[in-house]
């Protein structure tokens, strides 16, 4: 079977659906293998809540993409189905959740940036994103005041938290840098009325990450040379054995109930 | 000495007449020391409980299967959070009752070290490991000590919509493919015997059963919790077409209950003193989460103490707040 082909779209607001799709799953896939794991059991459940709902947000832009694409298409078959060069998530999403501090990082960078493009997807043309955007943007309010009190908790913690997540922001940073830096999904989306001008955005996501790693006594935020491609399918090597996991079982027994 | 004797018989008295102990209630140091132990090993089955499972979250094969255990693990960690806090009511500290899971001083429950080998695993063990965990539990709801009686009222009600999702996985699977039904019965096989030892040695190989049943902290004996659980499962498992994998399985008209074939009290044993498949792997994942852990405690701790001081001395802040 085709999956990959048949699914293919070329209809740019279906493109931009599941580059936001890809994103929320891809960052909830990365925080459940949290589960279990956590330095003590309340942030395990409150890393595991931000999962259920990045999670829970896949599932609705997957739900709407499946319907734009029609022909029988399902939010699992665009999830499990398709390859790595389809997806079109941002490179951060994927990155390996390293330490707590790794983690916390990445998560604070998308968060900020998530809240800000969703404040940009509740005035979009499209009505079904504008639904969903109000209903996100209220738990990823909650989503980045957990990932910046982190910051702050470990910035400002010991000598030894602060070495770490002064590494984690700066190793991270350039791939922050792609949020920004318009695609061809990106520009067809603001064509469309669809999507927020992402290269817009940079300034007041700047502006509040500064003012959280100030508070975190820390420097503030250089994003550097930028490391992208993700928007355009082109991934890290991490990425294909995330997806190898996470498609493997359903991939294995095509066409089952599960 | 007459006047302890006093106390101890006030207290027998007082939880035969159906009455709540709670934690500033005089009670006798054994009554105690075995609500500690049995408190803080459930809290750590629930604790060591999320691993199995969460081997799966990443595999889960619908984002709808992914969300549900995701979200069933993290409840196990919360009944742990409600164990843990219902055994510091008694004195012991969580920190203290994790060092002790970690030095392999504390048990967990025993089903925890066998591993989940394909997706028929999350099924069979949300019906069949949840489903012997909720015979325990409902009888604990009406356990002689408070806190842990409420805990328990709490937990009981989650663990059945567990139980009830884990056997939504193993119909769907014994109505699915032929590869499927294979797979949730070979997920029975492996998982039944081991959930029928979850209650425990038989009454007569238990030592500790006479005194908690005397305190009402247990209200019915392990037989008689193990026999109900099979009786109630074996309708179930025939109900969606699967065997119970033991020939000598049959329902006896006179006792009213299910005849059942020989424990392997053998292998019981053994994996409680650590020679099960996944001992070491399960007590390895939690002093690796626990290690790796301590660096951001300890900067949550040191944050949380010059917060405080902040507060208490405004002038010396050193940060807009």
């Amino acid at each position: 079977m085709t999956f990959q082909m048949k699914w293919d779209t070329c209809d740019p607001k279906t493109d931009y659906v599941l580059h936001l799709a890809d994103d929320a799953l891809i960052l909830g896939q990365r925080l459940a293998e949290w589960c279990g794991h956590g330095p003590i059991l309340e942030q395990d459940i409150a890393l595991t809540n931000i999962s259920l709902d990045l999670i829970g947000l896949a599932r609705q832009y997957y739900q709407y993409a499946a319907e734009l694409i029609g022909d029988g298409c399902t939010e699992n078959d665009l999830a499990y189905h398709r390859d790595s060069r389809a997806f079109k998530n941002h490179l951060i999403s994927e990155q390996p959740n390293g330490h707590w501090g790794d983690t916390l990082a990445r998560q604070f960078y998308f968060d900020t940036f998530h809240f800000y493009q969703l404040e940009g997807l509740a005035q979009s043309s499209d009505e079904r994103l504008r639904q969903i955007a109000a209903k996100a943007i209220k738990e990823t309010s909650y989503h980045a005041q957990y990932s910046a009190e982190w910051i702050i908790r470990l910035g400002d913690g010991t000598e030894e938290s602060h070495e770490k997540i002064d590494k984690s922001l700066k190793k991270l940073a350039p791939f922050a840098h792609e949020f920004f830096i318009e695609s061809e999904v990106d520009t067809a989306a603001q064509a469309l009325g669809v999507g927020p001008k992402v290269s817009d955005l940079c300034e007041i996501w700047t502006e509040k990450v500064n003012s959280i790693l100030k508070m975190a006594t820390l420097e503030p935020v250089d994003l550097g040379f930028p490391k992208k491609g993700g928007k355009a399918g082109l991934h890290s090597e991490h990425h294909g054995y995330l997806l190898a996991e996470m498609q493997s079982l359903a991939r294995a027994h095509p066409g089952v109930t599960w | 000495m007459g006047e302890t004797h006093s106390l101890e018989d006030r207290f027998q008295a007082f939880v035969e007449a159906e009455n709540k102990v709670e934690p500033k209630h005089w009670m006798p140091d054994g009554y105690r020391k075995t609500l500690v132990r049995q408190i803080s090993q459930h809290a750590h089955s629930e604790v060591v409980g999320m691993l199995p499972e969460a081997n799966w979250i990443t595999r889960a094969p619908s984002l709808r299967a992914k969300l549900i255990l995701l979200a069933k693990v993290q409840d196990e960690a919360g009944h742990g959070l409600y164990l843990y806090s219902a055994a510091e009511t008694l004195g012991t500290s969580r920190d203290q009752m994790i060092d002790d899971l970690l030095s392999g001083k504390a048990k967990y429950s025993s089903i925890f070290n066998y591993p989940t080998l394909t997706w028929a695993d999350m099924g069979a063990v949300g019906w069949l490991v949840d489903g012997a965990a909720i015979a325990n539990q409902v009888m604990l709801c009406r356990t002689s000590y408070g806190p842990y009686s409420r805990a328990m009222v709490r937990i009981c009600k989650e663990e059945s919509f567990h139980q009830r999702q884990g056997y939504e996985i193993m119909m769907t699977l014994a109505k699915g493919s032929p590869e499927q039904k294979a797979m949730a019965q070979d997920a029975l096989n492996r998982w039944w015997w081991p959930s029928v030892m979850m209650f425990g040695p038989s009454d007569d190989n238990s030592p500790n059963s006479t005194q908690s049943m005397k305190w009402r902290i247990k209200r019915k004996s392990n037989d008689e919790l193990r026999q109900e659980y099979i009786d109630k499962t074996v309708a179930q498992a025939e109900f969606i077409g699967l065997s119970i994998p033991d020939p000598e399985l049959k329902w006896n008209e006179e006792t009213g209950h299910y005849d059942f074939g020989e424990i392997d009290w053998t292998e019981f044993f053994q994996v409680i003193a650590g020679n099960g498949p996944c001992n070491s792997e399960r007590l390895a994942a939690r002093q690796k989460a626990h290690n790796e852990g301590a660096w951001v405690r300890d900067a949550a701790t040191a944050y949380a103490a010059k917060q405080s001081a902040r507060q208490s001395n405004p002038s010396k802040q050193t940060h807009a707040a």
